[in-house]
């Protein structure tokens, strides 16, 4: 109940020493050179204390542990999936009437789809298209999101205006609907449109991510200073402003490569995902599945399980992430 | 000035000590962690009417001494051990409910920044009444003309408009002015000043010292004062003690003290403030090296690392505090004999 | 306080100016556009033309974006042609409406419920089982696809233990007087209490699914704000008064640890709306949310119109109440 004055005196002053030796062990940072140029950024030690802080944290390791098995399990899915998941091989045990599901039997340990593909075979081979909706989605909301954010930050005046306009306004629609309404305006619906589709509603929210963290940058006292020694325009948003602004985008990206994944798995739900399902995906699967709920919910259990896990890896390795470039958490 | 000083010296003197710390020791232990003793052993008196200040560097353990006479610092990772007498009971073995009760009746404390000390969204008239109703009993009602008449004691002008208004609304120096009402608003018989004026302005600086000055003088509250500040000791305390790694180096009274100090830490602080008197090109002194450099206290002085006048046995032997035999208490092996020769 | 309102309804008219635009780019922007959609199969070169000029669409862009700019300020947003054939589009979304409002207040109660208490607890037991149960609990339920969750109490309450029920807003063969269209306030109008208790049962399983996610996020923002303000001066000012710990905790640490709670509320509403669309699909509420993913899938433009509008001005308002309301708890926002 007491308030914690531990943090006024004993960890205080060991987190200076700490933070110290970072600075020392990585590169020294605001040193100016004898060229007048700031060579290093605070960024630097930022990112080097967090990482220090994170190695230790067992909430990251258990996110990152997750999120590299997945990428492994995509990468080598195909050779060690037991078989083709685009084959019928069970084909011949569908019952349309009776028992639309074949169970499992040897050689296809968790039974197949209704058209008789290898379930374990699918689920594995998943991972590789869900990787891509993540990863796509994150990366094509991460760029627009950048470009915006700072032809906003960077220029100020009504150019910012204009797209924080924009932009705001693209943040009063929930995102999810904006993803719907966005996919449901591709005439052909696939994998290509459910990845914009996710990835155009990321735009406004890393845009605007990165303005504030830019704004808050652009006053700090180093870039001040930059500027304070004739340091380019150019040359100083590059280089000062937004690598110091990045550090909450990238927590952002982290926790995007998550909803992405969950966001697929709506849109596929709702009947507005990638209708072509001869390259499965967990989120795909899983909206398949909802035919079948009363007699075979495994056929959701295991999409969803896969989604969930791998949701909550890149969810822990986010929330580290904030927690460990948070300098107000640092404690 | 002189002769009204040691008046109040010597009556000072007659009385019993109001608040009587007793070999203070506070122990900072995290779990996994080397345990940090902050406060080392720290003894004091305080008499009614009294102000004594504890003066030292951020980390020298002085709001740590503070707080454990409060009884704020947290149960868990913190062990107080020692005694702090208050009219005859130990308030580190007082209940947690018993120091509540104790706490803005007996005991007040005012802090050092008066806006992230005030809570930005309760009006201020409630931040002083919830005293009063809390230790007097009294309804909101009853409590609110008592506070009015506290922040107009305080030198809060319109205070009735005042009571509504909120933290944000007011000036520092109203702050702080506030801060002291409500400390002081259930009449407490020690007062705890944790820095009350390093995040304020130097007029309004003077202003909260003489509010102090009065308060104390009018009520006969006993006043700790905890500060960096050597000019706020100056023209507050009556006694100092300066505290250096946990423990005190050096005491005794504000006039003698500052005319020859003997501890070289003490000759250092006085050496690193400017003086308006000095002669021109006169450079200040600061003490070189910082807090992080210090030895244990076991077997060494811990000031030796940055002091000028470490000899050997510095190095070797922990130094006792003792008397000088003219009420003066040092901490030192190697004490100052003529301050003039080390600073300049 | 009163310009501050006045100013921030200004800046909504603005927003829902933009809003409409865009929906008309995007409704101009749909594959086949509006003709192909309302024709379907029967489109013929001519019936297309015909229609075409009917509907003005041969107009320019502006044109067109006044005409439906005076159709939806007149209310008038076409017949439904997917989800419910026939039916105004307007008049379906009304209709539509009281399930899915019951559906949200039911599921923000139950998220602030759970999470503001839950999320000060955790804050006051920092690192203890219950904590860190918590937190786990919170990462896990984000992580969670809401209609799969909504799957799984479906499927383990009402399936599998038949305990609720399994979809619906009332039970066959229940004969309940309608006054609202809020069958869990209509029933209590009408002093109907069974039809009221019916009515609650139907809302549970998806309430709870709907909660998930507003629940996690309150409770997150609710610990680390109770963790943060605990820190604070005042805290420890309050502390140093004696003040009885009741009067601490509530006056002092979560008044103000509440301020950014309330603002992630008014955010929640914005996932509720989307998360409403996915429950409501599981249990078959038909509420606006169940009417959207049909019209959606049966490309009903009319009723996407309405919703989409709709649910972005409901966004808008909320975020403007909560504005006011954190006016008026915040002194620093309402005396500048």
């Amino acid at each position: 109940m007491t308030p914690n004055p531990l943090k006024t005196q004993a960890d205080r002053r060991k987190e200076r020493i700490d933070d110290l030796a970072a600075t020392a062990g990585g590169s020294p940072s605001g040193t100016v050179t004898g060229a007048g140029e700031i060579e290093e950024s605070p960024g630097v030690s930022l990112i080097a204390s967090a990482w220090r802080r994170l190695r230790r944290n067992p909430v990251f390791l258990v996110g990152a542990g997750i999120t590299l098995a997945f990428v492994v399990l995509a990468i080598i899915a195909p050779w060690i999936a037991p078989h083709d998941p685009t084959q019928g091989l069970l084909l011949d045990k569908v019952r349309q009437q009776s028992n639309p599901i074949p169970g499992s039997e040897p050689g296809f340990p968790l039974g197949a789809d209704n058209r008789g593909r290898d379930l374990l075979s699918r689920l594995l081979v998943g991972a590789q298209q869900t990787l891509i909706v993540g990863v796509g989605a994150t990366v094509i909301g991460l760029v627009g999101g950048l470009t915006l954010g700072t032809l906003a930050g960077a220029f100020g005046g009504w150019v910012d205006s204009f797209i924080m306009r924009i932009v705001d306004v693209m943040l009063s629609i929930p995102s999810l609907l904006l993803a719907m309404s966005l996919a449901a305006v591709a005439a052909r619906p696939s994998q290509m449109t459910v990845i914009l589709a996710i990835a155009i509603v990321e735009i406004p929210i890393f845009a605007r991510l990165l303005r504030g963290s830019m704004l808050a940058v652009r006053s700090s006292d180093h870039v001040l200073a930059a500027r304070a020694l004739g340091v380019k325009q150019s040359a100083v948003v590059f280089r000062h402003i937004i690598p110091n602004s990045l550090a909450p985008v990238i927590v952002q990206a982290t926790i995007v490569l998550a909803t992405a994944i969950i966001d697929a798995a709506a849109l596929s739900f709702l009947g507005l995902g990638n209708p072509d399902d001869r390259k499965p995906e967990w989120g795909q699967m899983l909206g398949a599945s909802q035919e079948f709920l009363g007699d075979h919910p495994h056929l959701a259990f295991y999409p969803a399980a896969c989604i969930i896990i791998v949701a909550l890896g890149f969810t822990l390795m986010g929330e580290s992430l904030r927690e460990a470039l948070d300098p107000k958490s640092r404690r | 000035m002189t002769e009204t000083i040691e008046n109040v010296q010597t009556q000072a003197n007659r009385n019993e000590a109001l608040l009587s710390v007793r070999d203070l020791r506070v122990t900072f232990q995290r779990h996994g962690e080397k345990p940090f003793v902050a406060v080392d052993g720290v003894s004091f008196d305080v008499r009614p009417g009294e102000t004594v200040g504890l003066v030292g560097e951020s980390g020298c353990g002085k709001s740590v001494t503070s707080l454990a006479i409060m009884g704020l610092l947290p149960r868990r990772g913190v062990k107080v051990e020692g005694e702090v007498d208050f009219q005859g009971t130990d308030l580190l073995r007082q209940s947690d409910d018993q120091m509540r009760d104790r706490r803005g009746r007996d005991l007040g404390m005012i802090f050092q920044d008066p806006l992230s000390s005030l809570n930005p969204v309760v009006p201020i008239g409630v931040q002083v009444t919830e005293v009063l109703e809390r230790h007097r009993g009294m309804s909101r009602k009853a409590a609110t003309p008592v506070a009015r008449e506290m922040l107009d004691k305080v030198g809060i002008p319109d205070p009735e408009r005042r009571l509504k208004d909120y933290p944000h609304q007011l000036s520092g120096g109203m702050r702080q002015r506030a801060l002291i009402a409500m400390a002081l608003a259930c009449q407490p018989r020690v007062l705890i000043a944790d820095e009350p004026t390093t995040a304020l302005d130097v007029t309004i600086q003077a202003q909260i010292l003489a509010l102090l000055k009065d308060l104390v003088e009018d009520t006969g509250t006993a006043l700790v004062m905890i500060t960096h500040d050597l000019g706020v000791v100056a023209g507050l305390c009556d006694r100092v003690n300066v505290l250096y790694g946990g423990k005190i180096v050096e005491r005794g009274d504000r006039h003698p003290l500052f005319a020859s100090p003997r501890h070289p830490y003490t000759v250092g602080l006085l050496g690193s403030i400017p003086r308006l008197d000095g002669t021109r090109g006169e450079r200040l002194t600061p003490i070189p090296g910082s807090v992080s450099d210090n030895l244990p206290w076991d077997s060494a002085c811990a000031f030796a690392p940055r002091c000028p006048n470490a000899i050997e046995v510095c190095r070797e032997a922990r130094p006792e505090l003792l008397d000088d035999g003219g009420g003066r208490w040092l901490r030192c092996h190697n004490p100052v004999e003529n301050p003039l020769e080390v600073t300049r | 306080m009163l310009r501050f309102i006045v100013r921030r309804l200004l800046q909504m008219v603005g927003v829902v100016i933009v809003l409409s635009l865009l929906v008309f780019i995007w409704l101009r922007s749909l594959p086949g556009g509006t003709v192909s959609a309302m024709l379907g199969d029967r489109a013929t070169p001519e019936s297309t033309a015909r229609l075409t000029k009917q509907l003005g669409l041969d107009q320019p862009l502006w044109v067109q974006y006044g005409r439906f700019v005076k159709r939806v300020l007149s209310g008038d947003f076409g017949l439904s042609t997917g989800v419910l054939p026939g039916r105004d589009a307007l008049d379906l979304f009304l209709s539509r409406m009281p399930a899915t409002i019951e559906l949200s207040i039911l599921a923000l109660i139950i998220a602030v419920a759970a999470g503001i208490p839950l999320g000060y607890l955790a804050a006051r037991r920092r690192a203890s089982t219950l904590d860190n149960l918590s937190i786990v609990g919170s990462l896990v339920g984000v992580a969670v696809p809401v209609f799969f969750l909504a799957f799984v109490l479906k499927y383990i309450f009402a399936i599998q233990l038949g305990v609720l029920p399994v979809s619906g807003r009332q039970s066959t063969g229940l004969d309940a007087t309608r006054v609202t269209g809020f069958f869990v306030l209509d029933g209590i109008l009408t002093r109907e209490w069974d039809a009221s208790w019916d009515a609650f049962k139907h809302l549970i399983l998806p309430a709870l699914a709907l909660s998930s996610i507003p629940f996690a996020v309150i409770f997150r923002i609710t610990r680390a704000s109770v963790l943060e303000v605990m820190d604070e001066d005042y805290v420890r000012t309050a502390e140093s008064k004696g003040l009885a710990t009741s009067t601490i905790r509530s006056r002092h640490i979560l008044r103000n640890a509440l301020l950014p709670v309330i603002t992630t509320i008014g955010l929640q509403t914005g996932g509720l709306l989307v998360g409403a669309v996915l429950t409501e699909r599981v249990f078959s509420l038909g509420g606006v949310g169940d009417a959207l993913a049909t019209a959606f899938t049966l490309r009903d433009y009319a009723v996407l119109q309405v919703l989409i509008l709709a649910a972005a001005v409901t966004f808008v308002l909320v975020n403007l109440v909560v504005d006011i309301l954190y006016a008026v708890i915040d002194p620093r926002v309402r005396t500048r």
